[in-house]
């Protein structure tokens, strides 16, 4: 019998088999990923620390603060908003439902990694947030805009973020992208020629 | 005329071409100073007399040398040949004048110049009325004028981008860089912004000493400096032309307009937070008012050295100063320096003194000039009065400064008179955060400008929170402004005031005597200040002027509103990106591609895209295909993506009692894996949005919406948990791109899915159930609901497999004698069973409109219950839902049509109601109609007159229940 297929979100709006989708403009990448399961975690009243409790045993992370991410790479915790949480990565523990709202968020979100020596400028052509390196640091997030889209920019490094927009929206995420790496890698080129 | 060593600028040379001719220039000319370089000193046509003019400045605020850049789509009009930078190819022309700047037949305004004053349009085009759209205003437009865009898409690229810094330093001159400096060593953030293509401010223009070196080496120390240092960001070529609330500046970066094409942006739009920010904007010049000032050659003083000591060309071999303050003599010393032939200077103060070996008249006043198309002699009038002429090239004219206030009055703040400069200097806190330093604050001095910029950073170094101390300033000059009013200089003929407007002395006189005394109708009566430059150059002294023409002070007479932008900002920097589909994101569902791959043309619902139908070979209009597809449903079976619709994922234990009290119906009461059709009423007791929601367990419900309002609706019910019901402890996240969901409805659907689910057993699937299944091994949800009338479901899976879910359904459904049907399809079957969409729940409608009053629970209170049994809201005359079949000749109807008594005149009077939606169903075989008449539903049967106005139709239809098919349900119930 023939079996469904999963596709990546670029990969579905294409139509397209090609994996996940990868975009340079040097010296900037913009690659989709697959973050694991995405589940979004909304303690229920009075429950924000009986659920961190819950997640720091089942997952190894408290509840993160407002625009922070704890935990590591395996299983990280991103601040997503008013009372709400994603858990990225592993599949969510049962314990944690009885403190909170969980769903499954895995498929709903298109995730791009964005890195390249000084990024922060590519994003700062797109983001209304200010994201230099000493005052958004890693581990740092935020629930913002990317040009007109609603998202999440989470810095992951000195030179990369991870960006999620709506899944219908990752060809917009793309463009908007691209159009930014452009700009930024040209005046870096006309800077070094002089 | 270039002179051999003088200049900062290096030997370079470049090839430009203007209105048709080659010339050399040098890297780092601007247009205008390598025209004058080459003599051409005729540059632009005024913008009402068609007066020849050269540059009258050396900066962004100039008002006459404006020309259009690059050609074709690319052409950039109204730049300012002061700013534009020459690059080898540049090539550039002239704009307002017919054939050419030289001849220019529109010139004959200028001899009908006693016709043309202020108010004369408002005086003269008032009759005949019809005359002014039609003849008058289409004439005056295209002989006065600036130019023109090319009328073709921008092909250029544009960028947007944020900043933010502790310290926004405006202007780079001796103010703004040692603002940046002490700032900068201070630990601060620093964005210095100039723009120049060059920092340096007036330190580029003079010669003026720092610390025993020239200004402009040690502002080249500074920046080095500055450069190296990780803290500070230096933007060249940047205007900051706004100033907004919560310390945002806006700010254009001319990125690309001083090289040839290439990959780079053109020009970005910076939008720059700053904690502080230190207004180092500098003064521009004012011109003085006499008779024929606007001969290309008279030049403000200051142009004058900087055209001289930055870019090494003298205005002429021989050049005339005139002024109120010790920077005529500065010039004139300047000038014969450099061995142009100075040879008189006319200094309005009478204890006026030669400082160097040249002719001083003191106590008088240039009155006229003569010369074809450019100045060759002025006439000049000593304090006796004896009138005197000298032979010249150019004149440099002063009237003293104007602080550049412009930015600190962009929150409506008014800036004050300062008697002893004779200007408007800002007052503290007009922008809160922003302090105004050096000369655009009315310090005039070069030290006073240094200790200006290094006080305003130590101030906003110590708000930011910040230690530092005051490094010791290196020495500069410090000799005291003198100045005498000198605004209009006496006498008869026209003496410009705005040389962009063509507006002069008469014309202000004019609008005060008839009676226009306020500054700002004065603006409007004569267009003083209206034009690109904004009044940069005029403002000040045509209020002078006013002020005197009406016996008042100029404080009390008051300028006009400052408001952003500072120079002109292009919509194509400001909406960067947001050309064609840059304007709002995309939203493509799964089947997107599928769709598109069998050849569906997309319409847009809201940011989707969704399939009109899906045309087969043979189908020639839409409506063959359309008619196809209902049939199709209604016999065998079709697919549609419905993932469009919004969800909402409800969980919590007081999840029942939160969707009582939102939605009109009961929902505590549902049972776990039954699903139940819900209406929403805003607070004042309309429709808000209507949709199915299903109890997928105890504490857990699952809402759907219409496409339309998904995001209104979780808007509402965030307000509706936070504000109305925080005592009810609920939680809900959008899962509306979590899950790919597709209707399969018709006879055949109960088929199709026996083969596809894993394990499926129909009688466990009653109408309105829902629950968990597997398909193909994934894991979904199954709803057993109908849009369509038929029997039906919509299958859900998470959106990773939906491409591969949709292919596998529409082949599945092709076997079956089916296929996919798009948005045409649905919308007549929706109709044929009279179910509603945002067309009939378009916000004036309520529950008893619709006919779904009852759905309104008497058991609760729920959101808009109360409003909606206002009196009036319930009144049977009001407009109900009714179905409409044509019965004349006539057989069209129309959405928007309106519906009146037969035999009654169709006028608003009559009005009866009107049709929200219509379509042909190819299963009645007829056209219908849903729509809103008076007492609807008492009237069916009755025959009643369709009128659509717009599209000329007058049409017979009778009155009837809106559900056209399978009334009773049998259908989706089965």
């Amino acid at each position: 019998m023939a079996e469904l297929k999963a596709k990546t979100p670029y990969e579905t709006v294409t139509g397209g088999a090609s994996g996940p989708e990868r975009m340079e403009v040097t010296p900037f990448v913009a690659v989709e990923v697959d973050p694991g399961a995405l589940t979004s975690l909304a303690p229920y009243k009075g429950q924000a620390k009986a659920l961190s409790t819950a997640l720091e045993a089942a997952h190894g992370m408290g509840l993160p603060k407002p625009n922070r991410m704890t935990g590591k790479q395996s299983a990280q915790a991103l601040w997503f908003g008013r009372d709400m949480a994603l858990l990225i990565g592993p599949a969510p523990d049962a314990s944690l439902a009885a403190h909170a709202a969980v769903t499954d968020q895995s498929d709903a979100w298109s995730v791009v990694e964005l890195s390249g020596p000084g990024v922060d400028e590519v994003l700062a052509r797109l983001v209304p947030v200010d994201l230099r390196g000493h005052v958004f640091k890693r581990g740092h997030t935020a629930r913002t805009l990317v040009g007109h889209m609603s998202a999440s920019v989470t810095r992951t490094g000195a030179d990369s973020f991870r960006i999620m927009v709506f899944r219908s929206m990752v060809k917009t995420l793309f463009r908007e992208l691209h159009h930014a790496m452009i700009g930024v890698s040209a005046r870096r080129e006309a800077a070094g020629a002089g | 005329m270039r002179i051999p060593g003088k200049g900062l600028i290096d030997e370079t040379q470049v090839s430009f071409r203007f209105d048709g001719h080659a010339y050399e220039g040098r890297a780092g000319d601007t247009l205008a100073s390598a025209l004058l370089a080459n003599d051409v000193r005729l540059m632009a046509r005024s913008f009402k007399y068609h007066r020849p003019r050269g540059p009258l400045t050396a900066g962004s605020e100039e008002p006459n040398a404006l020309v259009t850049v690059g050609e074709g789509a690319r052409r950039d009009p109204n730049v300012r040949a002061t700013v534009q930078e020459v690059y080898d190819g540049l090539v550039a022309r002239s704009q307002n004048a017919f054939p050419s700047t030289s001849f220019d037949v529109m010139a004959v305004n200028d001899l009908l110049s006693p016709f043309l004053s202020a108010g004369f349009y408002y005086k003269t085009f008032m009759w005949p009325r019809a005359f002014w759209e039609k003849l008058y205003e289409p004439v005056i437009r295209r002989a006065a004028g600036l130019g023109a865009l090319s009328g073709e898409p921008d092909p250029d690229q544009y960028e947007k981008a944020f900043a933010f810094c502790d310290l926004l330093v405006i202007g780079a001159g001796p103010t703004g860089l040692m603002a940046a400096l002490t700032a900068a060593r201070g630990g601060a953030d620093v964005i210095l912004c100039d723009e120049d293509n060059r920092m340096g401010g007036r330190l580029l223009a003079e010669n003026e000493e720092i610390g025993g070196m020239p200004g402009h080496v040690w502002a080249e120390e500074v920046l080095d400096e500055l450069r190296d240092m990780e803290n500070v960001r230096l933007m060249t070529r940047t205007t900051v032309t706004g100033a907004y609330d919560q310390g945002t500046y806006g700010a254009l970066e001319r990125v690309r307009h001083h090289r040839p094409r290439g990959p780079l942006p053109k020009s970005c739009f910076w939008r720059i937070v700053a904690k502080r920010a230190v207004l180092a904007a500098g003064a521009l010049e004012r011109p003085v008012a006499f008779r024929n000032n606007d001969r290309p050659g008279v030049m403000t003083a200051g142009a004058t050295r900087a055209y001289l000591n930055r870019w090494g060309v003298a205005a002429g071999k021989s050049v005339v100063v005139f002024g109120n303050t010790d920077d005529t003599h500065r010039t004139a010393r300047d000038l014969i320096a450099a061995g142009v032939h100075v040879p008189v200077v006319v200094d309005n103060r009478h204890d006026a003194e030669p400082q160097g070996d040249y002719r001083v008249i003191a106590g008088g006043h240039v009155v006229n000039s003569s010369g074809r198309r450019g100045v060759e002699a002025v006439e000049v009038a000593h304090a006796n009065g004896r009138r005197e002429s000298f032979a010249c090239e150019s004149l440099a004219m002063s009237g003293g400064w104007n602080p550049s206030v412009h930015l600190a009055c962009h929150m409506n703040g008014r800036p004050v008179w300062n008697d002893a400069i004779q200007a408007f200097v800002p007052k503290p806190g007009m922008i809160p955060g922003m302090t105004a330093a050096g000369a655009a604050n009315g310090t005039f001095s070069t030290h006073g400008c240094l200790e200006d910029g290094q006080q305003a950073a130590l101030d906003a170094l110590s708000d930011l929170g910040r230690k530092a101390e005051a490094d010791t300033l290196p020495p500069a000059g410090d000799a005291p402004y003198r100045i005498r009013p000198l605004w209009a200089v006496p006498g008869r003929g026209r003496a410009w005031l705005d040389f962009q407007n063509d507006v002069t002395v008469k014309d202000v006189k004019l609008a005060a005597q008839e009676n226009f005394r306020s500054v700002e109708h004065m603006k409007r009566y004569t267009t003083q200040g209206m034009a690109t430059d904004q009044g940069k150059n005029s403002n000040v002294a045509a209020l002078a002027v006013l002020a005197d023409a009406t016996g008042r002070a100029i404080e009390e007479t008051g300028t006009t509103t400052f408001r952003p932008p500072y120079t002109p900002v292009p919509i194509a920097a400001m909406g960067a990106g947001g050309g064609g589909i840059g304007f709002a994101p995309q939203r493509f569902t799964t089947s997107d591609a599928a769709a598109r791959q069998s050849g569906a043309p997309m319409i847009e619902a809201g940011l989707w895209y969704r399939p009109s139908y899906f045309p087969k070979p043979g189908e020639t209009t839409w409506r063959q295909s359309c008619d196809r597809e209902v049939r199709m449903v209604r016999d065998a079976v079709g697919i549609c993506d419905v993932s469009t619709l919004g969800k909402i994922d409800i969980q919590g234990p007081d999840a029942g009692a939160f969707l009582d009290f939102v939605y009109t119906n009961m929902f505590s009461t549902l049972k776990v894996g039954r699903t139940r059709y819900g209406l929403m009423l805003r607070e004042d007791g309309h429709v808000m949005d209507d949709g199915t929601t299903a109890r997928l367990g105890a504490h857990h419900y699952l809402m759907t919406t219409t496409t339309a309002a998904a995001g209104n609706v979780m808007k509402h019910l965030d307000f509706v948990s936070q504000a109305l019901r925080p005592d009810l402890d609920v939680r809900f996240t959008s899962v509306t791109e979590q899950w790919a969901q597709f209707a399969v409805a018709g006879p055949k659907s109960r088929e199709l899915l026996q083969g596809l689910l894993d394990a499926f057993t129909p009688e466990d699937w009653p109408f309105m159930a829902c629950g968990d299944i597997s398909v193909m091994g994934v894991k979904g949800r199954l709803f057993r609901i109908s849009f369509s009338g038929e029997h039906a479901y919509e299958i859900a899976v998470p959106s990773r497999y939906g491409d591969s879910l949709y292919r596998e359904l529409i082949a599945r459904a092709e076997t079956l004698g089916g296929g996919a049907y798009g948005m045409e399809a649905l919308n007549v079957m929706r109709i044929e069973k009279g179910f509603i969409t945002h067309a009939e729940i378009h916000g004036r409608t309520t529950a008893f409109d619709i006919g779904m009053e009852r759905m309104v629970s008497d058991k609760k209170d729920c959101i808009g219950k109360t409003m909606s049994e206002r009196p009036g809201l319930m009144d049977p005359m009001r407009e109900q839902l009714v179905g409409l079949k044509p019965v004349g000749a006539v057989k069209q109807l129309t959405a928007g049509a309106h519906l009146y008594n037969a035999g009654e005149e169709p006028v608003r009077e009559n009005d009866q109601g009107y049709i929200t939606s219509n379509c042909y169903s190819p299963t009645l075989d007829t056209v219908l109609a849903l729509g809103f008449l008076k007492n609807g539903r008492a009237r069916h049967g009755e025959k009643i007159r369709m009128v659509d106005s717009l599209r000329g139709l007058d049409a017979l239809c009778e009155v009837c229940d809106p559900v056209f098919l399978d009334p009773k349900g049998e259908k989706m119930r089965g």
